[in-house]
């Protein structure tokens, strides 16, 4: 939420408020709510009514063909023994822990770099977002065939060397590494941002710092870092949400069709979303996907709190005029 | 002095270096791609790997027509994007509108509440939605992958109305004492005024829709409902004894091939819509 600069003083507030009220027409009132008609609608029948409703449906034994019927916790009772479910979590948790820090480290650093080096930059910026744009499915297609541990091109410089080659997607210890690896390929999107906020950090900053003798080191450390901290903050928060919904690469290297009872040899690749697909859209156990579904729901929502309340540590808003 | 600048000069190569190294590495696949494409299926599966095709064999391209409904498929792609796209830009740039330049009893509410959605898992409410859908028999139709964007996308409200908080309000209240109804300042004056902003959208949504899998996934099971993003998956499990990859390879880049054009074409909408985006969320 944004304010406008002429709030600062309570007099100015209320003398706000005053003209607030007195242009506050039936007439912009009445187009006011109109137009947001459709929205509103979709809030409540797209988003909001369904997260309550998945809620509701967690508590459920639901198939579609017959009414919801209430069963208390016993979803949430029966995933803790599911060996399936506890599979799914170790995949997800082996991925997000891997994916997160790559993904953030690299793309800053590359940001770093990028805004280093003014020749060229659009060209190689135009290219390293390139992969971004394409299709989950086309990606998928792609690299099963680059990651072909015999015949694909990344393995070619690797047995050229003599070095040992991995056997991707087919080990089941490479299977998390292997999507990782895809999706630091679409590296390009972070990296856009993290560059525009780099960019952005007024020169004067920078003048000051060389001022005060502070060496490249330093200036990252205590210029660039700290004026860029609420972009990281908030690609760390994006990341990590996006991580725990892995789906579609998965999706088309592993599984042939939405009852398909393995994700991969050992079910590697047996990623959250994925078995929650199986069991809402393979085997229509709606309550108990919907109990899965909530799970997550509130993991993600825990973590972005902790790390909400985490940032006072380490994020720097300008506003705050204080320093890290 | 000498010494700095060959420090500098050492540092710039290395910076050259590693940006270009890992350009090369994003362009492989996409060269891989064509070149697989373009090949007869043994070719594909060679040690050492076989860079350039030999004989470039363009028959797959007529080929795989045969082999796929490939023309319903993008026909169907086209229809879901076309209408979604048409729906998302204008049942949200209504709300943006209302939302930056209106004044009323419950409008930062409801703002907020439609902002707070931006982060939602699409987990939490896939399978409610579905069951709506079910209800309402559109199971099998395109009407799921489009109705939703008739009704607002949030991001696309909140990068709107941030947009349209830039026009000026004089412009408006010139066009009230002439008498302009609020729905003609919409479409005449607030529309035309944000083209830059309208082509960010679009071009966001236009890819959002043409790439989106899951969607289709979970609705469309027929194949001549099939988006290319499900054709593409589709041949690719396809069990027929017969060695189809150069075909896969085909329909993948088919599909990838209007997405680098128009990422190419508009550039600047995608890199502004990127850093819209990530950076004011």
């Amino acid at each position: 939420m944004q304010s406008s600069p002429a709030q600062s003083t309570p007099a100015a507030q209320t003398e706000r408020g005053l003209r607030f009220f007195q242009r506050l027409s039936f007439e912009e009132t009445l187009f006011g709510w109109l137009f947001i008609v459709p929205a509103v609608l979709g809030l409540l029948f797209f988003r909001l009514g369904p997260v309550f409703a998945s809620f509701y449906l967690s508590f459920t034994k639901y198939e579609i063909i017959t009414a919801p019927q209430w069963i208390g916790f016993a979803n949430y009772t029966k995933l803790i023994k599911d060996a399936l479910w506890l599979r799914s979590i170790e995949v997800t948790l082996w991925y997000v822990i891997l994916f997160v820090p790559l993904s953030l480290t690299f793309a800053y650093a590359v940001a770093l770099l990028m805004s280093r080096n003014v020749r060229g930059i659009t060209t190689y910026r135009t290219l390293w977002y390139l992969p971004s744009v394409v299709p989950v499915v086309a990606s998928a297609t792609i690299w099963r065939w680059g990651l072909n541990p015999e015949f694909g091109p990344i393995n070619y410089p690797l047995k050229v060397l003599g070095l040992p080659a991995p056997r991707w997607l087919t080990d089941p210890d490479w299977i998390v590494p292997s999507i990782v690896f895809i999706g630091l390929w679409g590296l390009g999107n972070s990296v856009l941002i993290f560059l525009a906020s780099i960019v952005s950090v007024p020169r004067t900053f920078y003048e000051a710092a060389e001022v005060d003798g502070a060496n490249g080191f330093a200036r990252f450390r205590h210029v660039t870092l700290p004026l860029t901290s609420s972009i990281i903050f908030y690609q760390l928060i994006v990341t990590v949400i996006n991580s725990f919904q892995v789906f579609g690469v998965a999706y088309v290297l592993f599984v042939s069709n939405p009852s398909a009872s393995s994700a991969g040899p050992n079910n590697a690749a047996l990623f959250y979303v994925l078995y929650m697909f199986r069991n809402a859209f393979g085997y229509f156990r709606n309550g108990y996907a919907s109990a899965m579904a909530w799970i997550l729901f509130l993991v993600v929502m825990l973590l972005t709190i902790i790390l909400f309340y985490s940032q006072r540590r380490w994020v720097y808003y300008e506003t705050e005029g204080g320093g890290s | 002095m000498t010494a700095i600048r060959f420090r500098q000069t050492v540092l710039r190569f290395l910076i050259h270096l590693t940006l270009a190294g890992g350009s090369a590495f994003m362009l492989v696949p996409f060269f891989w791609l064509l070149s697989s494409s373009l090949k007869a299926p043994h070719e594909i599966f060679v040690f050492p790997p076989k860079w350039i095709p030999d004989p470039v064999r363009w028959a797959n391209y007529r080929e795989v027509f045969e082999v796929v409904s490939v023309v319903r498929y993008t026909t169907n792609t086209m229809i879901v994007t076309v209408f979604s796209t048409l729906g998302v830009i204008l049942s949200s740039s209504m709300a943006a509108y209302s939302f930056a330049r209106l004044r009323f009893k419950g409008r930062d509410i409801m703002f907020g509440l439609i902002l707070s959605t931006v982060m939602l898992p699409y987990v939490v409410t896939m399978i409610p939605v579905y069951i709506l859908f079910t209800r309402l028999g559109w199971i099998g139709t395109f009407l799921p992958l489009i109705v939703p964007d008739w009704f607002g996308g949030p991001i696309t409200i909140f990068l709107l109305r941030q947009f349209f908080r830039t026009i000026p309000l004089e412009l408006e209240d010139a066009a009230r004492i002439d008498g302009a109804s609020r729905p003609r300042i919409f479409a005449q004056i607030i529309l035309p005024l944000s083209r830059s902003a309208l082509t960010v959208v679009l071009v966001l949504s236009l890819l959002y829709n043409w790439n989106d899998f899951l969607a289709p996934l979970i609705y469309l099971h027929k194949r001549d409902m099939f988006t290319l993003a499900l054709g593409l998956n589709a041949l690719q499990h396809f069990e027929s004894g017969l060695d189809w990859t150069h075909y896969v390879m085909v329909l993948a880049t088919l599909m990838v091939l209007p997405v680098i054009v128009i990422y190419f074409l508009a550039q600047r909408a995608f890199v502004e819509g990127i850093v819209l985006t990530g950076l004011k969320g």
